[in-house]
C-alpha cells in the first residue's frame, strides 16, 4: 500500500493533526485515527457546487463579474460566513470588506464570540488542549457535549490521555465533570459528577457554586440537593489545574449577563487555579476572530466606514439580514438551514451571493453561487484551533477549482 | 448484552436431551458461549411451532457469530470513532505508551484498538487481560465507550 500522508482535520475545531491518508491516483482510500465526523469530512459534498447567475449555469468567470458588480452597487452589504475557511480566505475577506465600506461578520456571531472575547482581552485566562493534556486534574464540561460535537476531545486532551503529570491517566489521576441540562454522552462518562439544571439555571448555578466555594450555603430557586454543590465546590478548590470548557448551552444561557463568566473565574481562581477554553465548532471559527482582531482590533461584528472600523451588534450578521444588509455574501456558510427563518427571510429579496464547495439550501435561492475547493480538503493554509493555536493545514488531494481566498481576491480586483 | 435466560426463553423447554446437553438451558448456555449451534435443537429445527423463536433465536445470536475467540463484539454501526477504547485500553497504553498511551491515534501494530474509516477496529485480542492466566476483569474498553459498541459474551 501507499505511504500515508499525515493530515490535520478539519472536521472539527479541534484540528487533530495525526490523521494518516492514504491517497492513491488522487483519491481517499483509507483514513485511520480519524473520528467518524473527520472522515465525513474528507468525502464532505453530495452535491458539488456549481456557477450560477440566476440559478442558471455559467462560467465561473462570469459568477464572480456578477458577485463583484452586485457587491459595488450595494450601498450597505454584509460578508458572512468564514468559519470553515482558512485563515488566508479570511483575511482576504476582511480586506474585501475594507475595500467595499461593507459590513463582516462571522458564525461566531451567535455563537462563541462572546467567550472568545473574553479570553482576548485578559479578562479570563485560559491555557492550551496540550496543558490540559499534560496537567489538568479536574475538568468541567459545562453546556458542551464534546463526544457529540468533536468527538475524540475526551481521547486526545481532555479526560483519556496520560499526561506528564497525570501518568494515571483518567482512572486515578483525572476528574471529569459535566454540567448540563440533559444527560449527553458526555455526562454518562462523567457519570457521579454529572449535575443536571433546569433550562436557563445556569447562572443560578455558577453564583451558587460561588457561595459554595466561600463558604456560604448556596441558595437556589429550583430544587437541588445543596450539599452537591458544596461537594463540587471542595472539588474545585482541590484542583491543581482545572479547566472548564465552555459549551454553547452555557453561553446561550448566560449571554444576557455575560460579565458572571469572569466574575465567576475570579472568585475560583481565589481558591484554585483555573483556566477556560471555548467549545467553537468549525474548524476555524476562532480563526475569524483573531484575523479580524488583528486587523480591527475586534473580533467579529464590525462595520468598515469612512472613520475606520466599527464595532456594534447593529452590525452583527443577525441584524444586518433583518435590516440593514442590501447584498450579502456568504462564504463556507449554509445561513438558511442553519439560522431561524425570521432572520433570513430577507435573503430572498435582496441579492445573494454564496460561495462554498458544496450546493446547500442557501444555494438554491442564491443569486449567484460561485464554487470553491474544500479548505482542508483541496485548500491548504492555516486555521486556528479552539484552543488557540495555530495550525497548518495541507490539502490531501487536487481540486480542479479555485479556492474560497482566490474567489475573494478575484472579486477584489473587480471591484477595485 | 444477550443472556443464556433470554435464549432459555426461545428454546422449547423440554429438556429432551436430542442436543446431547442435559437440559435445555445447558443448551442455552453452550449457545450463548458458542459452543453450540440453533441447528443442534431438532425439535426447534423441524417443528412447525417453534418457527417464530427460531428466527428470534436466529437475530440474537446473530452479533454473537462475528465475536472473536474472546468473545469480543464491536458494534461497528454505533461506533463514533470517537477513540475512548483506543487511548483507554491497558493493553493499547502498554504496547503504545507514546503513541495511544497519550491520546494520539496508534503508533504500531501492537495494539488490541485502532480507528479506521472512522470506526473502531480490533486485533491482537489474544492480548486483552481478561484472558491468560493472570486474566482481570477489565472493562476499560466497555465503560468509556459512549455509545455502547463494545461488548464481551
Ligand atoms: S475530533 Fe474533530 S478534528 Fe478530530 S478527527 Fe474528529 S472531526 Fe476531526
Ligand atoms: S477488556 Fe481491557 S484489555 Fe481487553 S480489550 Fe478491553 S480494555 Fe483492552
Ligand atoms: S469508545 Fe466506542 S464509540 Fe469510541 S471508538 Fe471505541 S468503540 Fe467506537
Amino acid at each position: 500500500m501507499t505511504e500515508p500522508i499525515t493530515w490535520t482535520c478539519t472536521g472539527c475545531a479541534l484540528l487533530c493533526e495525526d490523521i494518516q491518508v492514504f491517497i492513491k491516483d488522487n483519491r481517499v482510500e483509507k483514513v485511520e485515527h480519524a473520528c467518524l465526523k473527520g472522515k465525513a469530512r474528507v468525502y464532505r459534498c453530495k452535491h458539488t457546487a456549481i456557477s450560477t447567475v440566476d440559478q442558471d449555469e455559467v462560467d465561473v468567470n462570469t459568477a464572480i463579474s456578477q458577485a463583484a458588480k452586485i457587491l459595488e452597487k450595494a450601498k450597505n452589504p454584509l460578508l458572512y460566513g468564514w468559519s470553515n475557511s482558512t485563515s488566508e480566505a479570511q483575511v482576504a475577506g476582511i480586506e474585501l470588506a475594507q475595500t467595499l465600506g461593507a459590513c463582516i461578520d462571522s458564525t461566531s456571531s451567535f455563537c462563541q464570540g462572546i467567550t472568545i472575547n473574553e479570553i482576548m482581552n485578559g479578562s479570563v485566562p485560559s491555557c492550551t488542549l496540550e496543558d490540559v493534556r499534560e496537567k489538568a486534574d479536574v475538568v468541567i464540561y459545562w453546556g458542551a457535549d464534546p463526544m457529540s460535537s468533536h468527538p475524540r476531545h475526551l481521547s486526545k486532551y481532555s479526560y483519556f490521555p496520560r499526561g506528564e503529570l497525570r501518568q494515571r491517566g483518567y482512572e486515578e489521576d483525572r476528574t471529569a465533570i459535566c454540567i448540563d441540562i440533559t444527560e449527553s454522552r458526555t455526562a454518562k462518562i462523567c457519570k457521579g459528577m454529572f449535575f443536571s439544571i433546569p433550562p436557563g439555571g445556569d447562572a443560578e448555578f455558577m453564583r451558587a457554586l460561588m457561595d459554595g466555594l466561600a463558604g456560604r450555603v448556596p441558595k437556589l430557586s429550583y430544587d437541588f440537593d445543596v450539599k452537591r454543590i458544596l461537594e463540587l465546590a471542595a472539588v474545585l478548590k482541590k484542583a491543581e489545574f482545572g479547566v472548564i470548557f465552555v459549551g454553547l448551552g452555557l453561553v446561550y444561557s448566560i449571554k444576557e449577563e455575560f460579565d458572571l463568566i469572569s466574575e465567576f473565574m475570579s472568585t475560583l481562581n481565589k481558591f484554585s487555579n483555573f483556566f477556560l477554553i471555548p467549545m467553537a465548532g468549525h474548524f476555524n471559527m476562532r480563526g475569524f476572530n483573531h484575523n479580524l482582531h488583528e486587523k480591527t482590533g475586534f473580533i467579529h461584528r464590525v462595520a468598515f466606514t469612512k472613520n475606520g472600523p466599527v464595532p456594534g451588534v447593529e452590525y452583527s450578521v443577525v441584524e444586518q439580514l433583518k435590516h440593514g444588509a442590501d447584498a450579502v455574501m456568504v462564504v463556507g456558510s449554509d445561513p438558511l438551514a442553519s439560522l431561524p427563518l425570521s432572520i433570513t427571510r430577507r435573503l430572498k429579496d435582496i441579492p445573494l451571493i454564496l460561495v462554498d464547495p458544496c450546493s446547500n439550501l442557501t444555494s438554491r435561492v442564491a443569486d449567484v453561487t460561485i464554487p470553491c475547493g474544500a479548505s482542508g480538503i483541496e485548500v491548504g493554509g492555516t486555521a486556528v484551533r479552539l484552543d488557540g493555536r495555530k495550525m497548518d493545514i495541507s490539502p490531501l488531494i487536487r481540486g480542479n477549482g479555485l479556492s474560497d481566498e482566490m474567489v475573494v481576491r478575484r472579486i477584489m480586483e473587480e471591484v477595485s | 448484552m444477550t443472556s443464556a435466560m433470554e435464549i432459555y426463553q426461545l428454546l422449547p423447554k423440554t429438556n429432551c436431551k436430542k442436543c446431547d446437553e442435559s437440559t435445555c438451558m445447558a443448551f442455552a448456555v453452550a449457545l450463548l458461549s458458542r459452543t453450540k449451534q440453533c441447528t443442534e435443537c431438532p425439535p426447534l429445527m423441524e417443528e412447525e411451532k417453534y418457527i417464530d423463536s427460531r428466527q428470534k433465536l436466529e437475530t440474537i445470536l446473530k452479533p454473537l457469530e462475528g465475536a472473536e475467540e474472546t468473545g469480543l463484539i464491536i458494534h461497528e454501526e454505533l461506533c463514533s470513532g470517537c477513540g475512548n477504547c483506543v487511548v483507554a485500553c491497558p493493553v493499547n497504553v502498554a504496547n503504545d505508551p507514546y503513541g495511544s498511551g497519550k491520546g494520539f491515534g496508534p503508533t504500531n501494530g501492537k495494539v488490541i484498538f485502532r480507528v479506521e474509516n472512522g470506526k473502531v477496529k480490533a486485533a491482537n485480542i489474544e492480548e486483552c487481560r481478561r484472558f491468560g492466566k493472570d486474566r482481570i476483569l477489565c472493562r476499560a474498553c466497555i465503560d468509556p465507550c459512549p455509545t455502547e459498541a463494545i461488548e464481551f459474551v
